[in-house]
């Protein structure tokens, strides 16, 4: 197909993605310059639509980007007044105290948040200080120059199913920038073709991975306590993989209750969506929710590698930011604040730039930053909890990784060294045949639901006539050796049954439904044979939440 | 000759609607919004008229809260000239009325003096299904509604409706009122930099105030339940177990 004309435009910085650490960086730039022409490009169809976070939000990051966010209205009202963590069994729990836990895992000053709701008040921010937001407009493509990212193409639309121009086609338009910042989250389709182009990644340590499933459930009022942060381990995971749960009781009766997975996990069989479900009926998490009703349902990826998986941040006309960088803390489960002083970093570093007359090369200051600045402190200290806890499971880790962080957090110093992740998630997936299948119980339709009716309260949508975003690099590996020698657990990972093996005359057959697909990019991290590229659908599509 | 649309913003059909914990109405709060998809084909229907040369100008109207500019905004986008929002609410769940809608669209015609109005036969939020009527009324316009065709014949509107049992062709002379059906056309993307230009097109900002017109509403909103679940099903195990069942059923 011929390559569409297309308009395009230049601005001193694009940014893609209208998340923390887009949106911040954008304020930021327009905080250190006003004349600077910034642009937020964001695929969701309006800014929040595609936030899917915990949270619970450590305002360091915005206590330095808008001091004054209190007086300014941000939605970030509900402080954490009581933190509890238990250790789940079938049918009981037991409570760790808070004391052993080293001072960085106090939740004391931090908030329960909608990021979703977060993220759009950022983007009014911004848009006061003119900054550009065009949400409803996928970055679908890198403009290469060489070896530099000059720009992305966003807003293509109007496709055919087999990637030819419909009647309605609109080719989009390039957008160039002095520098391009990717913020698309934890495996953004651009950001992996830029790692990968440019070998990012080497020297150091494989990203690793989590799946994050939430619901937001209205409870009995007398149920509800807010500012209440409880998070669990143990139940219903085991040994089959790591992993825990969070219910954080925000406001309005609203508790935010979620569940990760650790996507290393061998065993094929392993269903995270009716781990989930499981959980819930638990009697301390089923005691909350009986009589409440469940309003909203979303997935997404969480990066896990934390400081070791840090791939080189600059490259020539681009930065990585947030997610796209991997910035989670894992112990803590946040990486909102660090998103954010990632987005701080890089504005500052861009802005410094084009004063000096610069563009188009390499901002290593920002590199600097995130590996020398609050970002550092944050992840180097708490560095060897994942790789410990998928070696040795979870008992031991909470042992030697609470250890390996009392002693760091003392002295500055981890006694255990920087342990490695070894394998990628998609290599720690084992074979069917040494595994047993999980026998999950039905869900009930009112603590637990089946995947494709929550699928529903996300309120996903894709244009129907698309090509399919989801691309296979060989459409038979999927029944040839998925099916065959992992039991294709596509079907069981993805939390939007999007992948399907329909037994049909002529043999299995494997089908996409991607209408389904609410952006999580599981199946592009967890996939064995790494078939799977994630791709942008149109601007627009996907998941439609509201306040995640 | 100038097309006037009037535009709603609404919860977006992809949402699932959630009605408020005290039965008030449906829950807006940080909800997903958009353009009301029969006033997006008003639009669309205002733009090709437009692209023929039957029309010279397009003017998309939005009345409600200041919110509605970014629908607004999808308008101009779209291919709207320019837009005009009548801030009449500050609270995203108040709903204006269609006699105060028509009452505010009027006072807006008298100035503008379009030949056309094409609205949106209905709002996905409320379902009225009255504006457009009303507004012929006050006008002393003629009405077509229900339109799934529209063709501009010299100082009449030839328009196709959709009725029950088939479809009737009508001639409106203008001024006129059509309100869109669904099968009137499929309406164009909103392109990025057609999205971009519109930012610079002009949007003039007024209030209920400005028209003298009072928007309390008449209306009171008693109570309002989300529909009964839906029971689960079983399995039958034989055609004869079916027809008894459906007779149990008294549905045969």
């Amino acid at each position: 197909m011929p390559t569409p004309t297309r308009e395009s435009m230049d601005y001193d910085v694009v940014i893609v993605g209208g998340g923390p650490s887009g949106l911040s960086a954008a304020i930021r730039l327009k905080q250190v310059d006003p004349d600077l022409q910034v642009v937020v490009l964001e695929k969701g169809s309006e800014i929040g639509a595609h936030i899917l976070s915990g949270a619970v939000l450590d305002p360091s990051g915005l206590d330095r980007l808008i001091p004054d966010w209190r007086e300014k209205g941000a939605p970030v009202t509900t402080e954490v007044v009581d933190d509890n963590f238990f250790i789940l069994g079938p049918a009981g729990q037991v409570r760790v105290p808070n004391w052993p836990m080293p001072p960085l895992m106090n939740n004391h000053g931090n908030y329960i948040v909608s990021m979703g709701n977060v993220c759009r008040w950022l983007a009014e921010q911004a848009e006061e200080l003119g900054v550009e937001i065009f949400p409803g407009m996928a970055a679908s493509q890198i403009v290469w120059e060489g070896d530099r990212v000059k720009g992305v193409v966003a807003g293509e639309m109007g496709l055919e199913a087999d990637g030819t121009p419909g009647p309605m086609y609109e080719p989009g338009m390039e957008l160039h920038g002095k520098y391009v910042f990717i913020a698309e989250g934890v495996r953004g389709s651009l950001a992996k073709e830029i790692i990968a182009k440019l070998d990012l990644s080497r020297g150091h340590e494989p990203q690793k991975f989590g799946l994050g499933m939430k619901e937001i459930w209205e409870v009995a009022p007398e149920k509800f306590h807010k500012g209440r942060v409880v998070h669990t381990m143990g139940w219903p995971l085991g040994k089959n993989a790591g992993g825990g749960s969070f219910i954080y009781h925000l406001e309005n009766n609203q508790v935010l209750v979620g569940f990760v997975v650790h996507l290393n996990y061998a065993n094929p069989y392993l269903y995270p969506y009716m781990e989930f479900q499981r959980f819930k009926h638990h009697p301390m998490v089923a005691e909350l929710l009986e009589g409440g009703k469940r309003v909203a349902y979303g997935a997404r990826a969480i990066s896990e590698g934390g400081w070791q998986s840090i791939p080189e941040l600059s490259f020539d006309g681009g930065v990585l930011l947030g997610c796209s960088a991997g910035l989670v803390n894992v112990p803590r489960i946040k990486g909102n604040h660090n998103a954010m002083l990632s987005g701080i970093a890089a504005a500052e570093a861009a802005a410094e730039a084009i004063a000096a007359g610069r563009e188009g090369d390499r901002l290593e200051a920002y590199d600097a930053a995130v590996r020398t600045g609050a970002i550092a402190k944050d992840l180097k200290r708490v560095r060897n909890v994942k790789p410990i806890w998928s070696k040795l499971g979870l008992y031991p880790s909470l042992m030697l990784g609470g250890f390996d962080m009392w002693v760091a957090n003392l002295t500055g110093w981890n006694p255990l060294g920087t342990w490695k992740h070894g394998k990628t998630d998609a290599q720690a997936t084992g074979k069917a045949a040494d595994f047993q299948p999980i026998d999950y119980p039905r869900p009930d339709g009112k603590l637990s639901f089946d995947r494709l009716t929550n699928v529903a309260f996300s309120f996903t949508n894709h244009e129907e006539s698309q090509p399919c975003h989801l691309k296979l690099r060989d459409a038979s590996v999927p029944i040839a050796v998925n099916l065959p020698v992992y039991a294709e657990p596509a079907q069981r990972y993805c939390p939007a049954g999007v992948y399907e093996v329909l037994e049909g005359p002529e043999g299995p057959k494997f089908q996409i439904n991607f209408q389904n697909c609410v952006h999580c990019k599981t199946c592009d991290i967890k996939d064995p044979s790494q078939n799977i590229d994630w791709t942008t659908p149109q601007g627009g599509d996907g998941p439609n939440y509201p306040n995640m | 000759m100038k097309i006037l649309v009037p535009v709603k913003r609404v919860i977006d059909y992809n949402v699932k609607a959630r009605v408020r914990a005290d039965g008030s109405g449906v829950d807006l709060a940080n909800v997903k919004m958009s353009m009301n998809p029969f006033d997006e084909i008003a639009v669309e229907e205002a733009i090709r008229l437009k692209e023929k040369g039957a029309a010279s100008e397009v003017i998309a109207v939005s009345i409600g809260v200041k919110q509605a500019a970014e629908t607004l905004r999808t308008a101009l986008a779209m291919g709207a000239d320019r837009a005009i929002l009548v801030v009449a609410a500050d609270d995203v769940h108040q709903d204006i009325e269609p006699l105060a809608v028509a009452k505010i669209l009027k006072a807006v015609i008298d100035e503008e003096q379009p030949k056309l109005v094409i609205a949106g036969k209905q709002a996905i939020d409320n379902d009225m299904n009255a504006t457009g009527q009303m507004l012929a009324a006050l006008l002393g316009w003629g009405q077509a509604a229900f339109a799934s065709k529209i063709e501009i014949e010299g100082e009449a509107a030839k328009v196709t409706r959709e009725v029950d049992g088939g479809l009737q062709t009508i001639e409106v002379r203008l001024p006129a009122i059509v309100t869109a059906d669904l099968r009137l056309n499929e309406p164009r993307y909103a392109s990025l930099p057609n999205i971009m230009k519109a930012k610079k097109k002009p949007l003039e900002e007024k209030t209920a105030a400005d028209y003298g017109v009072d928007t309390a509403p008449r209306l009171e909103i008693v109570t309002t339940r989300e529909p009964e679940g839906r029971k689960a099903g079983i399995k039958v195990g034989s055609v004869d177990e079916l027809v008894g069942k459906l007779k149990e059923a008294g549905v045969l």
